[in-house]
């Protein structure tokens, strides 16, 4: 495997000028994502996510630091760059006065690629879409114009992909139909750069991961590492009584589902105690270890994050700084 | 063990991007050409119906041409301005609104080939629906090509200029509203008049010398002096005027796509 990092962030800043002043995207990120590997990118709504792929696609520019692709400076040398880049946006967006495969054939003569079919049935056929070949954008479900969006990605065969979170609104079949093909490609050699709001797929794909928070990386490592760095169980439980407060200050609620963080054994005791004391009348309890959503929650909400050794995979400055600061 | 997927090589580079863009939006305009092809040759053709009738009678202009006969080619040229303007710049507006623009940003087409093939089709409408307007009113007057050479010239010239004003219009334009204010306050009052539906010498002082300040005029003017062997000012003087103002607009262009004006934040 080459040395060459697929992607490369060096302490890249962003900086929007607004009327209420200077509003931070992006500080110092910095980070390397080894070629062939799967890394998911997560972080709630308005971390930077989406801004740190548009500094790599090219349709945004970083205010400082630097931004690689397989070598290539996104700006400076941005031609092979995009070249290695293939990049389905989260925006649903089409050209409605094309057919799927003029499409997907303008796309690829974009990057010079001309006589590509061969390739681009293999898309259609993998993605689904074999029999909208010549239906117009405008006459495809939302689901069937995501799978447009991955293909055009995909038609110039990048090294690098980037999905913003593809599976946004999409029905089950289609992301079961995207993640084969997705880790399909992976295991043939791809980079796969990930950003999504489903934690479980992350955990599922992604061998590591960066987690993002107010524009800087809060956390990068293996993803089995976050996991194991996580001493939590979780008890899991139905209930439609209101919970004590010493419970309700370490749970998380939907609907009639509550999920409370338990270090121990003897907390998960402490917990129901509590639980039974305030009379709470409790359903279907099960008691599992913490995934990735607890991870993420303790880390975006300042809690203790994971301390597990960095399985494998290079380890920046700034991983080491983000580690020293949050022990 | 993954195998590495190596960098793709970077033979052809934007020559062969721009090809396929300039193909795109080609087949862009064609596909409703209806609206884009037909409806302004229909649109010249009531113009010269209803002028024609209405002033054949009482206006000749350079001595012995019939007034239909003139303003047939102020029609044609009218109608490769408007429409190669039309093109870039809805083109551009379009895919920004509908954010389908990002699939050309993600490419690795330089500014030089965005230009060349924006500007390339607009100039294949503009002489397509300018062709078609000729085609359609050539038979309602007689016309000759005295000096075609001339027609040519400030065709391909003047479709370029409001190609490249197009694609300029299309990257700073925001909303639909902002490109109809640059087509209805700009475009159409400069094309209306510079001279497409009367000659300059029948101007006041004042205004004949104010139609002067209007590069528009030498573009119609110039291209007039193909079919009838005379003009208001010198061919020469207006293709210096034209070609200094294409190289002024062309350069202005570029300059905007080099700096990614409205399209990278």
């Amino acid at each position: 495997m080459s040395s060459i990092p697929a992607v490369s962030f060096q302490n890249v800043s962003k900086i929007y000028s607004s009327a209420r002043g200077e509003v931070r995207a992006l500080q110092g990120v910095g980070f390397d994502i080894p070629q062939g590997e799967f890394f998911g990118l997560l972080g709630p709504n308005g971390a930077g996510k989406t801004t740190l792929i548009s500094i790599l696609a090219g349709l945004s520019r970083a205010s400082g630091g630097q931004v690689r692709v397989h070598g290539h400076d996104v700006v400076s040398d941005y031609a092979l760059a995009r070249r290695c880049l293939g990049i389905v946006p989260q925006e649903l967006v089409f050209d409605p006065f094309f057919s799927v495969r003029e499409t997907l054939r303008i796309q690829s003569g974009y990057f010079g690629i001309h006589r590509n079919d061969a390739w681009i049935d293999e898309l259609l056929h993998n993605l689904g879409l074999a029999d909208k070949a010549n239906a117009n954008m405008r006459q495809l479900s939302g689901g069937m114009k995501r799978r447009v969006l991955v293909a055009q990605a995909l038609v110039h065969r990048p090294p690098v992909i980037v999905l913003d979170e593809p599976t946004a609104g999409v029905d089950v079949e289609l992301r079961q139909t995207l993640w084969q093909f997705i880790a399909r490609l992976n295991k043939e050699g791809h980079t796969v750069l990930l950003t999504t709001h489903y934690l479980e797929e992350a955990e599922a794909l992604c061998s590591r991961i960066g987690m993002l928070k107010q524009g800087r990386i809060v956390a990068l490592d293996r993803t089995a590492n976050l996991l194991a760095g996580t001493a939590h169980s979780m008890l899991r439980f139905k209930t439609d009584d209101p919970l004590p407060a010493s419970v309700s200050a370490r749970a998380r609620v939907t609907g009639r589902i509550a999920q409370v963080s338990a270090h121990d054994a003897q907390d998960v005791e402490r917990t129901l105690s509590a639980l039974h004391a305030a009379n709470v009348r409790v359903e279907d309890l099960e008691i599992g270890r913490a995934d990735l959503e607890d991870v993420f929650l303790a880390i975006m909400q300042g809690g203790t994050p994971p301390a597990a050794p960095v399985e494998a995979g290079p380890v920046t400055a700034l991983q080491s700084a983000t580690r020293g600061a949050r022990s | 063990m993954t195998r590495a997927i190596s960098t793709p090589a970077s033979g052809g580079l934007g020559l062969d991007g721009a090809r396929t863009l300039f193909r795109k939006e080609i087949l862009r305009f064609w596909k409703v050409a209806f609206q884009t092809v037909a409806a302004p040759v229909l649109t010249a053709v009531l113009y010269l119906l209803i002028f024609g009738h209405v002033l054949e009678e009482h206006v000749q202009v350079y001595g012995q041409v019939r007034y239909t006969s003139f303003l047939i080619p102020g029609l044609v040229m009218m109608s490769v301005l408007q429409n190669a303007f039309a093109n870039s710049s809805s083109s551009l507006i379009q895919s920004k609104i509908t954010g389908n623009l990002v699939f050309l940003l993600v490419t690795p087409l330089s500014h030089r080939a965005w230009f060349v093939a924006y500007v390339g089709a607009s100039m294949v409408r503009g002489l397509v629906v300018g062709l078609g307007v000729l085609l359609v009113t050539m038979w309602f007057a007689p016309l000759s090509l005295a000096q075609p050479l001339w027609s040519l010239v400030f065709a391909l010239l003047g479709a370029g200029m409001l190609g490249s004003l197009g694609l300029i219009a299309g990257l700073w334009a925001e909303k639909f509203d902002q490109m109809a204010a640059f087509q209805n306050f700009l475009i159409v009052p400069m094309t209306f008049l510079a001279g497409v539906f009367y000659s300059t010498h029948s101007l006041p002082g004042f205004w004949q010398q104010a139609s002067r300040l209007n590069p528009f005029f030498y573009m119609i003017d110039g291209f007039r002096r193909g079919f009838f062997g005379v003009s208001d000012v010198s061919p020469w003087t207006s293709l210096a005027v034209v070609g200094v103002s294409f190289l002024l607009v062309a350069a202005l262009a570029l300059r905007l796509l080099r700096t990614g004006y409205k399209l990278r934040h």
